[in-house]
Order: C-alpha cells, then structure tokens, then sequence
C-alpha cells in the first residue's frame, strides 16, 4: 500500500465482520498528522471496532492498515507505544487512587523512571483531580472518572490519540471541562486525533474533518462546513426581528412547515432554522409580514454538520 | 518480556486483589484455622483424651495398627501418645496444607480473570504497549506470588504451632520431616500453578468471580480424597510417594497453562466480549 508521507493513518478496504455482521465495511480512509478526525456516526456504527483495529487488539477480516507507518496486525506492540486510547468505558480500576493508577499506567508505556512522578503530578493538576489524587476511583464522580481515563491517554505523550465517546453520559459542565481539555492537549505539539462521537456539535466544535459512518460503512468525509455545502441543498438562516414581536416570530416560523431546528437566541430578538430549499424563504418572508413582524436582518449561515446528517439520514435517524 | 510491564501488571493485581474483602478474608482466616488453630488444638488435648476415663485404648492400638508397617516401623519407639500425634500432625494434615496454594492461586486467580471481565477493566490493559505474553505471565504472577507466600507463611506457623502444642508429648521437634520438605518446596509451588491453570480455564467460561472461584475450587476435591485414602490407612506420603504426587501435579499445572497460554490472544478476548 502507498501511503503518502504525512499520513498517521491510512485504511484500505478494512473490514471486520462478527458472523454475519460486518461491523467494519470496507473503510478507505486517509489522517494527515496534527488533523482532529471526528468520526461520527450512531451506535453500532462501527466506531469502536475501528479503534480497535487500528490498535491491533482486534485482527481485520479483510482490507489493510497503516497506523504510524506500521501494521496495526503485526506490529501492535511498537504501535500502542506511540498511540493512546481513551476507551469508551473508562475502564478504570475501582479500588486504586488516581495516583496509583497513572503510576502503574506510566510503568506500562515505559515512562522513563525519573519522570513518571512528575509527569502523574503534572496530570493530576492539569484534569482537575490534584486534591482527590490519593482516593480511591470508586468515590468519584462520572466526571473525574472520565478526566483521569483522558489523563492515563495522555500519560505517555502519545502522537496518535483515540478518544472514544469522550463525553458520553457526562453533564454539561463536564463535558465542557473535557473538550477544553482535550483542545489544549491537542494544540500542544503535532497531536493527531481520532475522536469518535454521535454528538454532532461536539464534532463540529473540535475537529477539523468529520467522517460520517452508518452501518460499518463510510457515507462521507470533509470540513463541517465543506460537507455541509456539498451535501446539504438547504440554507440556514439568522433572522433579527424587534423584541416586542419575538414571540410571534418564533410562532410564525414554528408553524412554518419547511422550517427545521428553529432556535431563539436567549438575549436578543435572534432566531436560527433550517430550510431544505432556498425556494421557501420569499413564502416565510411573506408569512412574517402578514403576521406583522419586523424583518430587521436575514442572514444566511454556515450549514451544521446535523444539516448534513438530515441529508443524509432523512428526518427520523437524524433525531433518533 | 517486558520485566517492567509485567512488574507493573502484579502490582496493580495485588493492590486490586488486597482491597477487596471477598478475597481477603478466605486468605487470612483458611490458613489460620487450618494451619494454626487445628494443630494447636489437636497438638495438646489428643494426648490427654488418651488418658480419659471413657476411651477404649485397645481402639486406638486398633486403629494405628491398620497403618501401613514402613509408617509402624519407623516410630516402633514411641509411645502411644507419641504415635498418635506424629501420625495426626506429620501425616493427616500434610494433605491438608496443599489447600494453602490451591485456595490462594483459585481465589486470585478468579478475581484477576473473571472478576476483571466483571468489571471490565481489562480493556485499558489490552491497550497498553505489552505482548500477549506479557499480559498472560504478569497475572499469572500476581496469583502465584501470593499463593506460595501464604504457603511458606503457613508453612512456618504450622511448625511453630505443631511443635510447640506437643512439646509436652514429644519432648523434642519433630516437624517437619523430609516429606514435608518436598511437599513444601516441590509439591506446593506446583499445587500453585495448577490453581491458576484451573481459575483461568474456568475464567474463560463463566463470567463473575463468585462462579469462577467456586467451579475452580473443584481443584481442592482430589486432596479431600488424599486425605481420606490415608486415614483408611491405604496410602502413607512417603518421600517417594510425595515426590510423584509433585510429577502429577505439575503435569497437571503445565498442561492447564500451556492451554491458557494459547488461548489469553487480546483480539479474541476483545471479540468474545
Ligand atoms: N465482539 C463483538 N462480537 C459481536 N458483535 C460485535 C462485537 N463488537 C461489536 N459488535 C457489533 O458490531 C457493530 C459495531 O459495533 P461498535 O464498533 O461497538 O459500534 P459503535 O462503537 O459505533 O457504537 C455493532 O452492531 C455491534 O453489535
Ligand atoms: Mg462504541
């Protein structure tokens, strides 16, 4: 297989089946080094069993990989030495502290000896967790938990991170706490990142390309933007009325039949939605007049990666 | 092999292992009651039931004359009493002591494979940057370790106890003998490995602790037997016969491990999940 030279991971034709099942279904796919991927796509999609092809701990049915320039089949010793998985259950264990944990971690990807006390130090201030870092796992919360299974990804520095479902189950204000943590980290040095989700805005918030999985199978690929525009025929429009007639603005466009994720800015008179055809906004202007509502400003907007998803998946998967 | 990795793979077993009270508990009150209380009790007041006013002496002479003759033989010297304790304390218990590595290795050994498929924690563990092997002989460590310390541990306490609850039957040590030697330090080290052949072969099958330590502890059946076989006065553990006994159980041990060995592949753990 040619790889190009800058690529951490290249796939081709890699599949993985259970029985029946074909989990993975012929996956081409080419990461650039420094790139945040997200890979997207609902449960069952084949996220994880990507991950763990690519990590060796799991062998292809068919097709090839090159991960680090090395074959995840038979190199996943030196290849797991470079990358880090953050697993989808943090699979953390229960009865040891933080600390523990990290220093045992540190001794499995072979940490030098001098720094591992440092470098446990350093993460446990960094994720938060430096005042709880002698108790035990079993006290701590689902946010901590998820913090310290991102710090042992992080442990050894790895150049090839796999974060899976990073924020899963996790609160708002944790799951905010861990995408800044995983932006910083990413931003320091060449990081490449491959992030599995089924959050459409926590991919359109990190990555830099989205790929778009469905049954095993990739549908797309590109900058949230970019697939937006190829994929999505809609548009996506702000739309500023006076405050005293927010309400019936909003009822208008609610009732409007073509409009989709009608949203209402919380402190101006601002709202957003979705239609699948340009053709419709004169119909909605119109509308809005009638009713008697200012049209102050009628902007169009960068298309979301959950516009892509309704074109890609039609109205119930998307919401599913 | 990786001795860092499969250092660090111990140590987390055993910090693991040492918090947990299901584990604990079995580890520190089997040996104490076996090893130490039971001697210490049979010890000192088997002398003196000898001399109590309902025994039948002629029974007891009955029952030791059943003994193998190379056994009757070699204490033809002693007293009746004397007979009695070197019979129960040197003979009938030595089978008993092979529970020591067999319980300890089980229990471990449950806990580090099913009880990790349980909580599922193995799969950072399959992640890290460790050969198959690794993995393999670094739980296999962390179950045997423990397993031959509590032995030698109970080892020790045993003598204490024994010798010092017959002192004043014997007059002198008489624990241990050569055949204790061997089962100490050829038959026990073996007993350790075929528990954990036997956990992780149960391991694979079934899918918490409770199940795993209670199927592998089949494993301490056929010592149950040994000890009745002696009892009934068919067999005696000579040297000789300790030291086959050993050969049993290390084949027995190295054909389990050798099985495991071939099966613990992380990308057929991963898939069986
Ligand atoms: N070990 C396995 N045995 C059988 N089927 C599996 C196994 N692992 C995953 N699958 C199936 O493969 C498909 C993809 O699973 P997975 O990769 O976990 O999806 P995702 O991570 O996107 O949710 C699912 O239908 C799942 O049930
Ligand atoms: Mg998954």
């Amino acid at each position: 297989m040619t790889a190009q030279a800058s690529a951490v991971i290249v796939t081709k034709g890699l599949t993985r089946r259970f029985g029946a099942l074909t989990a993975v279904d012929s996956l081409d796919l080419v990461i650039e080094q420094g790139e945040v991927l997200g890979f997207l796509g609902h449960n069952g999609a084949g996220k994880t069993t990507t991950v763990r092809l690519l990590n060796g701990v799991l062998t292809a049915s068919a097709g090839q990989a090159r991960v680090l320039g090395l074959d995840p089949a038979s190199d996943g010793v030196a290849l797991r030495r470079r990358t880090g998985v953050l697993t989808e259950t943090p699979s953390l264990d229960e009865r040891l502290t933080a600390r523990e944990q990290l220093a045992i971690y540190a001794d499995l990807y072979d940490v030098p000896r001098s720094q591992v006390s440092a470098r446990v130090d350093e993460l446990l201030e960094a994720f938060q967790l430096a005042d709880r870092g002698d108790d035990r796992v079993s006290g701590y919360s689902k946010g901590m938990r998820q913090r310290l299974a991102l710090a042992r990804s992080f442990l050894h520095k790895p150049e090839l991170l796999f974060l899976d479902e990073p924020t899963s189950g996790l609160d708002p204000v944790s799951t905010r706490q861990v995408h800044t943590l995983i932006r910083e980290q990413s931003r320091s040095g060449d990081h490449t990142v491959f992030l599995c989700t089924h959050n459409l805005e926590e991919a359109q918030r990190l990555c830099h390309r989205v790929a778009v999985l469905e049954h095993g199978r990739l549908v797309a690929i590109g900058a949230p933007a970019e697939l937006g525009r190829n994929l999505w025929q809609g548009v996506r429009l702000e739309v500023e009325t006076s405050p005293a007639c927010v309400e019936l603005a909003s009822s208008v466009i609610h009732a409007f039949p073509a409009a989709r994720d009608v949203t209402l800015a919380e402190d101006r008179p601002i709202l957003t939605l979705a239609l699948a055809d340009r053709e419709q906004i004169p119909q909605l202007v119109e509308r809005l007049a009638a009713a008697g509502a200012p049209l102050y400003r009628l902007d169009p907007q960068e298309p979301t990666l959950e516009d892509v998803y309704f074109a890609l998946h039609g109205e119930q998967e998307a919401t599913r | 092999m990786n001795r860092r990795a499969i250092l660090a793979i111990v140590r987390r077993d055993l910090l693991t292992v040492s918090r947990s009270k299901g584990v604990m508990y079995p580890l520190i009150i089997v040996p104490l009651i076996l090893m130490v209380a039971m001697p210490a009790a049979l010890g000192y007041f088997m002398p003196a039931s000898t001399r109590a006013p309902n025994v039948n002496i002629g029974e007891l002479e009955q029952f030791l004359a059943q003994m193998p003759a190379t056994l009757q033989a070699q204490f033809a010297t002693y007293t009746l009493e004397q007979q009695l304790i070197v019979y129960m304390l040197l003979y009938m218990f030595a089978p008993l002591f092979l529970v020591m590595p067999l319980m300890v290795s089980t229990v471990i050994a449950a806990d580090s494979f099913a009880g990790e498929k349980e909580r599922k924690t193995l799969e950072a563990l399959i992640y890290t940057p460790t050969s198959d092997m690794e993995l393999f002989v670094g739980k296999l460590l962390s179950g045997w370790l423990p397993a031959m310390a509590v032995s030698l541990i109970s080892f020790v306490l045993y003598g204490v106890s024994a010798n010092l609850s017959a002192w004043p039957t014997m007059q002198h040590i008489f624990f241990p003998n050569a055949m204790w030697l061997v089962l100490v330090f050829w038959v026990t080290p073996g007993a350790a490995a075929l528990g954990m052949g036997a956990a992780v072969l149960v391991s694979s099958r079934v899918s918490t602790f409770q199940e795993a330590y209670q199927l592998s502890s089949i494993v301490v059946i056929p010592i149950v037997l040994l000890v009745l076989v002696q009892a009934l006065g068919v067999i005696y553990l000579s040297v000789a016969l300790t030291v086959a006994l050993g050969v049993v159980i290390w084949i027995a041990a190295v054909a389990l491990l050798w099985w495991g060995v071939r099966t613990f592949r992380r990308n057929e753990i991963i898939a069986r999940w």
